[in-house]
C-alpha cells in the first residue's frame, strides 16, 4: 500500500500530500497525520474525490486508509 | 531586495488564523484582575473589539491593538492588509481612526527593504483613514510580525458594541466570507488568480466606507468579523446579547473558489477550533458541513456585521449599495429571539423575514 507520511507538518501541505496521491495512485493509500483537523483534511479530500476511507487513531497522530478507486 | 522570499513560509498561521483560540484565550483572561472605572464605557468582559473611554460627553476615546504573522508574501500587500485589519476594530466600535503606531517584529538577516514594503502598506491604509502614523516599535524576531495600535475617537453615545441586538433584528455583513479558505488555498498554490486577486482587495478593503453609510440607521449591535469567523463572532453577539440567531446559508455571499476549496479539505486549523468553541451553542440542522467549514472560517480583516431593526435592513442595504463599499454585502441571518436564557444560532437555508 502507498503511504504517505504527512506527520509534523503543518497545513495545507498534509491535504496537497493527499490530493497529490490520489489523483496519482488508483490502489490504497495510507495517509499519516499529527493533527485531528489534518486528519479531517485528508478525509475531505478522500471524499471531494469520491473515495471510501477509514481513519484510526494512532500512537503520534492518525492514519487515514483511503480505498482503492472504484 | 532578496527575491524569492515568502513570506507567508515564516508563519504556520497567517493572519487572523494565528489567534489564539477562543477556548484558551476565555480560560487564561479569566484569571485576569477586573479593572473598573466609570469612564470605562466598553472594557473586556464583552469580548468586544476595542476599548472605549469616555472623556467628556462628547467624545471617548477608543484604542485597540492588532497584530500578526504573514497572511500574504508581498511585503506591501501584508502592510497593507494588517493595517486594514487593526483600524477595523475602531470602525467596528463606530469610531474614526486618529492616531496609529506600529508594531513589527522582524528577522535581522532578512532585507531591511522587505520590511520598508511591510510599512508602506500599513502607512499607505493609515493615510487612507485620514489617521496620523506617529512611529511605533520593533523588534527583532525569527517570524515577521505586523500591525498597529490605534486611537479614535467616537460620541459616547454613538458607540457600537457587539451585544444588544434584540429580536427581529435582521444582521447584515458587509464582505464576502472565505478569506482563510482561500488563503490556506494560495498557501497550497492550488487557488485561482481570480481567488486570489479577490482576497486581496477583500483584505485590503477599508471598513471605513460601510461604518460611515451605517451611520444615520439604528445599529443594535456591531462588530467586526475576524479570526474567531462568522460564527464565532456571532456567537459572542448571541452570549452577551442573551439572543438567538438564525443564519441563512444560501444568502451569504462568499468568495470565488471558497466554496470548492473548502470541499476540497483546504481549511485552515482555527476554522475547526472555531466550531469546537461554537459547538455548546450552534444547532447546524441539516446545513451542508461546507457551509459549516465557512462560517467558521476565521477571516482576516474582515466585513462589519450589523444587528439592524428590519424596517430598516432595506435602506441600510441600498446605502450600502450607494456607498460603493467594493465588495459584497449580504443578510446572513435575523435575530429570533432576545432576553432568552440559552443563546443559541441556528444554520438555515434560508431565514424567514417578517
Amino acid at each position: 500500500m502507498k503511504e504517505v507520511d504527512a506527520r509534523g507538518l503543518s497545513c495545507p501541505e498534509p491535504m496537497m500530500l493527499t490530493e497529490e496521491a490520489v489523483k496519482s495512485e488508483k490502489g490504497a493509500i495510507r495517509i499519516l497525520v499529527t493533527e485531528p483537523h489534518q486528519r479531517m483534511n485528508v478525509e475531505k479530500c478522500a471524499r471531494d474525490h469520491g473515495r471510501e476511507y477509514t481513519s484510526t487513531e494512532t500512537e503520534d497522530g492518525f492514519a487515514v486508509v483511503i480505498d482503492p478507486q472504484k | 531586495m532578496q527575491e524569492e522570499i515568502r513570506l507567508t513560509q515564516f508563519a504556520k498561521h497567517g493572519g487572523c488564523a494565528a489567534k489564539i483560540g477562543p477556548d484558551t484565550l476565555s480560560r487564561v483572561l479569566g484569571r485576569l484582575p477586573k479593572f473598573s472605572d466609570p469612564a470605562l464605557l466598553v472594557g473586556f468582559e464583552t469580548s468586544d473589539d476595542a476599548a472605549v473611554y469616555k472623556i467628556t460627553d462628547d467624545v471617548a476615546v477608543i484604542q485597540t491593538l492588532d497584530f500578526f504573522t504573514p497572511v500574504v508574501d508581498d511585503p506591501y500587500t501584508f502592510g497593507q492588509v494588517a493595517a486594514t485589519n487593526a483600524l477595523s476594530d475602531v470602525y467596528a466600535m463606530g469610531g474614526e481612526p486618529k492616531i496609529a503606531l506600529n508594531i513589527v517584529c522582524f528577522p535581522g538577516d532578512l532585507d531591511p527593504d522587505i520590511l520598508g514594503e511591510i510599512l508602506r502598506g500599513g502607512a499607505d491604509k493609515v493615510r487612507e483613514a485620514d489617521a496620523v502614523l506617529v512611529g511605533g516599535h520593533s523588534i527583532q524576531d525569527d517570524v515577521p510580525k505586523y500591525g498597529l495600535s490605534v486611537a479614535g475617537l467616537v460620541h459616547p453615545d454613538r458607540v457600537y458594541k457587539n451585544f444588544g441586538c434584540r429580536k427581529g433584528d435582521v444582521l447584515i455583513l458587509t464582505k464576502q466570507l472565505g478569506s482563510g479558505v482561500i488563503n490556506t488555498a494560495v498557501k497550497a498554490q492550488m487557488a485561482s488568480p481570480e481567488a486570489e486577486k479577490e482576497v486581496i482587495r477583500v483584505m485590503t478593503t477599508l471598513n471605513r466606507k460601510a461604518k460611515e453609510a451605517a451611520a444615520g440607521f439604528t445599529v443594535h449591535a456591531c462588530t467586526d468579523v475576524t479570526g474567531f469567523g462568522l460564527l464565532g463572532h456571532c456567537s459572542e453577539m448571541a452570549e452577551a446579547s442573551r439572543a438567538r440567531i438564525e443564519i441563512g446559508t444560501e444568502g451569504i455571499a462568499f468568495m470565488h473558489g471558497a466554496k470548492e476549496y473548502a470541499a476540497m479539505g483546504l481549511i485552515p486549523g482555527g476554522a475547526y477550533r472555531n466550531q469546537e468553541h461554537v459547538s455548546g451553542l450552534l444547532d447546524a440542522g441539516d446545513a451542508d458541513e461546507v457551509y459549516v467549514d465557512l462560517l467558521s472560517d476565521p477571516q482576516t480583516s474582515g466585513g462589519l456585521l450589523f444587528a439592524v431593526p428590519e424596517e430598516e435592513a432595506e435602506d441600510m442595504l441600498r446605502a450600502f449599495e450607494r456607498a460603493d463599499l467594493g465588495t459584497k454585502v449580504s443578510v446572513v441571518g435575523r435575530v429570533t429571539d432576545s432576553g432568552v436564557d440559552r443563546p443559541a444560532i441556528c444554520l438555515r437555508d434560508k431565514v424567514e423575514m417578517g
